[in-house]
């Protein structure tokens, strides 16, 4: 190839390069990443996650985004392992992503929150902020707290609280079982409702308090035998995912009629395997209204929006769109993404969600301050379904959130 | 307490026969062709997805007949053109190779159905309460397993013993040079034996799916299990497998039943251990909890003291 | 490397020189290049992969102790990995307190002795028997430990891990390993002094009656060498070196989960070792490596990349056995012969028509597992940095083409590449 060709080749190669590099990209997007279960007996929350997560950020993206740059949602699968995890938040760190939110599960959260801590405290420089939108061992806000961990969804004892509140106005339990899972959330409700009974109504004796491995178990018919066996009146368990799914279907099948008190047994498939044989029997301790009867014209249209985009999915965590909304704010207040400023723009910050509650992220130990919602399964008066089953949650009590809150342990300790 | 065991052992017997109908197969292919197929779980994966998608157009009948026949079919093809190139290589590398399948299956299931976990439903037609008794009902699909395993175990068994390709079979057992020398063909019967093998896997798979789950992982819990059945009941005896698959089945479904801590329990045999120390942890735990963890002491107990199994005749 | 003839000419020092040279070259030229790596990539994310690929080398190098120079295929092999990561975690937090004085650099060596202490008691009753045998009770021992990290709360951790700081101990001549780039070359010393140790394993006695013990076991014991013992010397040191691994894991990571001892990371280790080469001492190296590089870069652009490197590994049993390393040393020939040009055309041409068709299949299986599992009707996709639309027959037919192109160019060109290292190699 003789020089004057080969010239030219370089030339034209080189006008294409720059044409491309300089065409006109958009201002920068500001990068936030998701860390939850995309695979694995929990990949159904992880996803539906994913998606009211999404929907969240399509609506501040329309009405003009943040600082005029978009919101961009990096999802990462964290196969609910607290290794995998670490891996992802690595590649997060790497491309410069400032923030991370997560949820599922307490296990993936310790690990994340200890690596930012330890990631923030050796680089100055390139910062990482942790939003924990759902995962709600009380230590992470208690001994395990600090600046740069936010967590916005009410954490497992100001929920059993509220569940114990109305448990004990329930006369006609006198025996109950607690089942949860093996690790540190599961743990964390069974003492919480050991202590707090005890308080509240020390006539009710534990007749069970089992503790399964994660994700593991397939057949529940053994614990439900062994439910039956005891002669439980009642049954308070913390389980979620797969596992709620399979604790429902045994309980069915073994003939199970006694009350529940739970965290999270409806939605994401949990609701349609419950069916009939749960009505005004399973009940729901959780953070925003239940969409029945009445929900606040916001809600009721936001929920209206999502199910068109997504016919099987609902909105069973609101929270992430008063946690994105949030960090949108403080964004905003703080005028950069520089994660220190952010951060302190978001302590103390006020924010109404789509129920109409006023909520607060406390300064002390970045909880946010929220009313609780206590609701049954049911199928009167239901306008928004779980599952499209035609089964869904109506409210019957809310706590308010001065009578919420709870004291904490946590000695914050902010960077200089 | 009535209650407690007698549906402990209905449980029990439906967990112990499922585990029957997925270690026969494998024991039976370990007997003729001394590989260990790592991939046989898969096949019983394979089995509950396809079982799924054609129950979604055909319903649950025709698919518990078909699913099994397809997977029995890719099973010989495997065998045909994996298994019988790697064998030359000797057993570790037909361990290896089906290890590489396993892997393999378990990604195309998800390529092909996705990650998260099939709703798979019990067919309605079985879907009420067979009885109940002392508070608490037993399900008739669980009544309907348990049929479904003995027949299988009825027919495999006539065949075994009745039928002439049932005698040559056996044969090749153990004899499988001079089977060949009488002018059978050997390798077909190998063939033959994987693709049942898998077959009956699979029909595990169509009929556990509903109450097992069907997900990608399935095919890691219970593989694990089936290994501990074969080995302790023996490699390549039938009898030892049943045996097994029920002991493991009870054993752990008993398991799950008992709060006694470990500690507790050895006290009552007359084993005094003091809290603290290393064991510490050990000893203060529920029996319930350590049911996970049962089969495989068993197993490891079992290679250590017999490595023949229970009822078998040769390791390796 | 000792034939006779060899011994005899080390008496002229001239030879005995070169010898030497040939013997610590390659020694010397990996020191060099693990020491500017980090000169030449210096993103986060490259640096992140190469401690993952550093440690992940050892580990396989102590698997193939085991299944290349032994003959025993253990299915527990991370076992002892976990159990080395999880003591040095554990004393790594009490040296944090103060209890301890040990600074990170010791850290590998205890979890090496944690790792070896467990080998021995596994390893007492493992390794009677070879075979299937053995390789059955690695799988019952592996998943034994897997289910007893929920009893053993308080030393595994349960659900959550063992968390650890490696900037909290006491430091040793001033290095402190706050950064990932001095985690690097901590990893990088570990990895040269434990593939060198391994690397003398193997020319000892011990490791040379591994060897004929996998080859041969009855011969052997009447050579007069228990096979027993020889396998346990095996199955010791392979389980202190993959405890050297856990402990850099420890360090790199600072956290250990069960999942860490359980049958996935097993598995991986196999994987790598074996699409490597198990019958040569780089061929783990390779592996690892090759393994690593694919699980980070791949991961990120498709979720099947398990399955592709599934795929990878069997077609490794089936067609290639002896691995990549293998494919390497069966150039060595061209190579001396100095013939290697004459296959860089051949190669180059197969090599890209093979390349197409690959991309061709990669291209089909993604379109087929976005159409099997997504929702959305009119979506699209970026593969290959191209957006194509599934659901229309275009990408389909594009994908097909190449595939189909790409292996009859292959077909037609392989002879003539064939051909053409048969000549190099005469």
């Amino acid at each position: 190839m003789s020089t004057r060709h080969g010239a030219v080749v370089f030339v034209v190669i080189t006008a294409l390069v720059v044409g491309l590099a300089s065409s006109a990209t958009p201002a920068d997007p500001i990068k936030v990443a998701y860390i939850d279960p995309l695979s694995g007996p929990f990949a159904a929350t992880g996803e539906n996650g994913l998606n009211q997560f999404k929907y969240a950020a399509d609506a501040i993206n329309k009405s003009g985004g943040v600082l005029g740059r978009q919101l961009e949602l990096v999802p990462l699968d964290n196969k609910v392992s607290p290794q995998e995890s670490l891996i992802q938040l690595k590649k997060v760190i790497g491309d410069g992503i400032p923030f991370v939110f997560q949820g599922n599960s307490s296990g993936v959260a310790h690990a994340i929150s200890d690596a930012v801590q330890k990631h923030n405290e050796r680089n100055a420089g390139n910062r990482v902020l942790y939003l924990n939108y759902s995962a709600v061992d009380p230590a992470l806000t208690n001994e395990k707290c600090h600046f740069w961990h936010f967590r916005f969804d009410a954490h497992a004892d100001m929920k059993m609280a509220a569940l114990t509140d109305v448990i004990a106005t329930n006369k006609s339990i006198k025996k109950m079982y607690i089942i949860g899972q093996d690790y540190s959330f599961g743990k964390a409700v069974a003492d919480a409702a050991v202590s707090m009974l005890g308080k509240k109504r020390p006539d009710i004796q534990i007749v069970g308090n089992e503790l399964h491995p994660i994700g593991k178990v397939k057949d529940f018919s053994p614990y439900v035998q062994k439910i039956v066996a005891s002669g439980a009146d009642a049954v308070i368990t913390g389980n979620w995912g797969a596992d709620m799914i399979a604790l429902a279907k045994a309980a069915n099948d073994g003939g199970l009629k006694v009350p529940f008190y739970t965290y999270y047994a409806a939605s994401d498939g949990v609701t349609a395997a419950i069916g009939a044989a749960g009505i005004d029997r399973i009940r729901l301790v959780h953070e925003s209204h239940p969409g029945n009867p009445n929900a606040p014209k916001a809600f009721s249209d936001y929920i209206t929006g999502y199910r068109k985009l997504h016919p099987q999915n609902d909105i069973n965590q609101p929270r992430i769109q008063t946690a994105l909304n949030m960090l949108a704010q403080a964004i905003k207040r703080a005028g950069t993404t520089d994660v220190d400023k952010v951060a302190a723009a978001l302590e103390g910050a006020e924010f109404t969600n789509l129920s109409g509650d006023q909520l607060v992220m406390r300064r002390d130990d970045h909880q946010l301050q929220m009313p609780i919602y206590i609701s049954v399964h049911t199928n009167k008066n239901i306008k928004h379904d779980l599952d499209a089953s035609g089964f869904g949650l109506s409210l019957e009590n809310k706590i308010e959130r001065d009578k919420a809150t709870q004291p904490t342990t946590c000695k914050m300790q902010r960077p200089t | 307490m009535f209650q407690l065991i007698l549906f402990s052992i209905l449980n029990g017997l439906v967990y112990g026969m499922l585990l029957f109908m997925l270690s026969s197969g494998l024991t039976l292919i370990f007997g003729m062709m001394g590989v260990l197929n790592f991939a046989h779980a898969s096949f019983y994966m394979l089995g509950a997805y396809i079982a799924f998608t054609l129950g979604l157009r055909l319903g649950f009948w025709p698919a518990l007949l078909i699913a099994p026949i397809v997977v029995g079919l890719l099973g010989a093809l495997v065998e045909r053109h994996g298994l019988r190139r790697v064998h030359r290589f000797g057993h570790i590398a037909e361990l290896i190779f089906t290890f590489g399948v396993a892997i393999v299956i378990e990604e195309i299931v998800q390529l092909v159905w996705g990650r998260p976990a099939k709703s798979y439903q019990v067919p309605a037609v079985l879907d009420f309460p067979l009885f109940r008794a002392f508070g608490s009902s037993f399900p008739a699909y669980k009544a309907f397993m348990l049929v479904i395993s003995v027949a299988i175990f009825a027919f495999i068994f006539v065949i075994l013993t009745r039928t002439r390709a049932g005698l040559i079979i056996q044969a090749s057992l153990t004899h499988s040079q001079m089977v060949a020398m009488l002018g059978h063909n050997v390798p077909r019967v190998f063939m033959v034996v994987f693709g049942i093998g898998s077959a009956l896997a699979a029909v595990a798979g169509v009929i556990a799916g509903p109450v097992l789950g069907t997900f990608p992982g399935m095919a890691q819990v219970l593989g694990s299990i089936v290994f501990v059945v074969v080995v302790i009941g023996g490699l390549g005896s039938l009898t030892g497998a049943f045996v097994a698959s029920l002991l493991i089945g009870i054993v752990q479904t008993f398991a799950v039943a008992m709060d006694v801590s470990v500690g507790g329990t050895l006290a009552a045999v007359g084993v005094h251990v003091t809290g603290g120390g290393v064991l510490h942890d050990l000893w203060k735990v529920t029996i319930a909890q350590v049911a996970p963890i049962l089969p495989y002491v068993l197993l490891v107990l079992t290679l250590i003291l017999r490595p023949t199994g229970l009822f078998g005749t040769r390791e390796t | 490397m000792s034939s006779p003839a060899a011994t005899r000419s080390l008496a002229l020092p001239g030879v005995a020189r070169a010898v030497r040279a040939r013997r610590l070259g390659p020694w010397l030229t990996a020191a060099v290049v693990l020491l500017i790596l980090p000169q030449l990539v210096r993103t986060g994310t490259a640096l992140a992969v190469m401690n993952q690929m550093g440690i992940a080398v050892i580990f396989a190098l102590s698997f193939n102790m085991l299944l290349g120079q032994g003959g025993m295929l253990s299915f527990g092999h991370a076992v002892y990995f976990g159990i080395g990561g999880f003591i040095a975690a554990h004393l790594l937090n009490l040296a944090g307190r103060g209890t301890l004085w040990l600074p990170v650099p010791l850290l590998p060596l205890v979890g090496g002795l944690g790792g070896l202490a467990f080998a021995v008691l596994f390893g007492s009753f493992s390794t009677r028997r070879a075979g299937t045998v053995f390789s059955m009770i690695s799988l019952g021992v592996a998943e034994l430990m897997a289910a007893s990290s929920l009893i053993f709360d308080r030393f595994f951790g349960g659900e959550e891990g063992i968390t650890t700081n490696r900037s909290k101990a006491p430091l040793l001549l001033g290095l402190e390993f706050t950064r990932d780039r001095q985690v690097y070359y901590l990893i990088a010393f570990w990895l040269f002094v434990a593939a060198l140790a391994m690397y003398a394993f193997s020319r000892t006695p011990v490791g040379r009656m591994a060897n004929a013990v996998r080859d041969n076991p009855e011969r052997a014991e009447f050579v007069g060498y228990s096979q027993h013992r020889v396998r346990l010397a095996s199955f010791c040191a392979a389980g202190f070196f993959a405890g050297i691994a856990g402990g850099l894991f420890a360090i790199n990571y600072e956290i250990l989960t069960a999942e860490n001892m359980g049958l996935n990371a097993s598995g991986v280790v196999l994987l790598m070792a074996y699409i490597g080469g198990i019958g040569y001492f780089v061929g783990p190296i390779i592996g690892a490596v090759i393994f690593t590089f694919l699980q980070s870069m791949l991961s990120d652009y498709t979720g099947m990349w398990l399955f592709y490197l599934g795929i990878l590994f069997l077609i490794t049993v089936l067609f290639v056995p002896m691995g990549l390393a293998g494919i390497l040393m069966l150039h060595a020939p061209a190579w001396r012969s100095r013939r290697l040009g004459r296959l860089v055309v051949p190669y180059f041409v197969t090599g890209t028509l093979g390349l197409l068709a690959v991309v061709g299949g990669i291209g089909l299986l993604e379109l087929l597992h976005f159409v099997a599992v997504s929702e959305a009707a009119g979506a699209t996709k970026r593969l290959f940095w191209v957006a194509v639309a599934p659901r229309t027959l275009t990408p389909w037919l594009g994908f097909a083409a190449l595939a189909v192109a790409g292996a009859l160019g292959v077909r037609w060109t392989a002879p003539r590449a064939a051909a053409a290292f048969a000549e190099a190699s005469n």
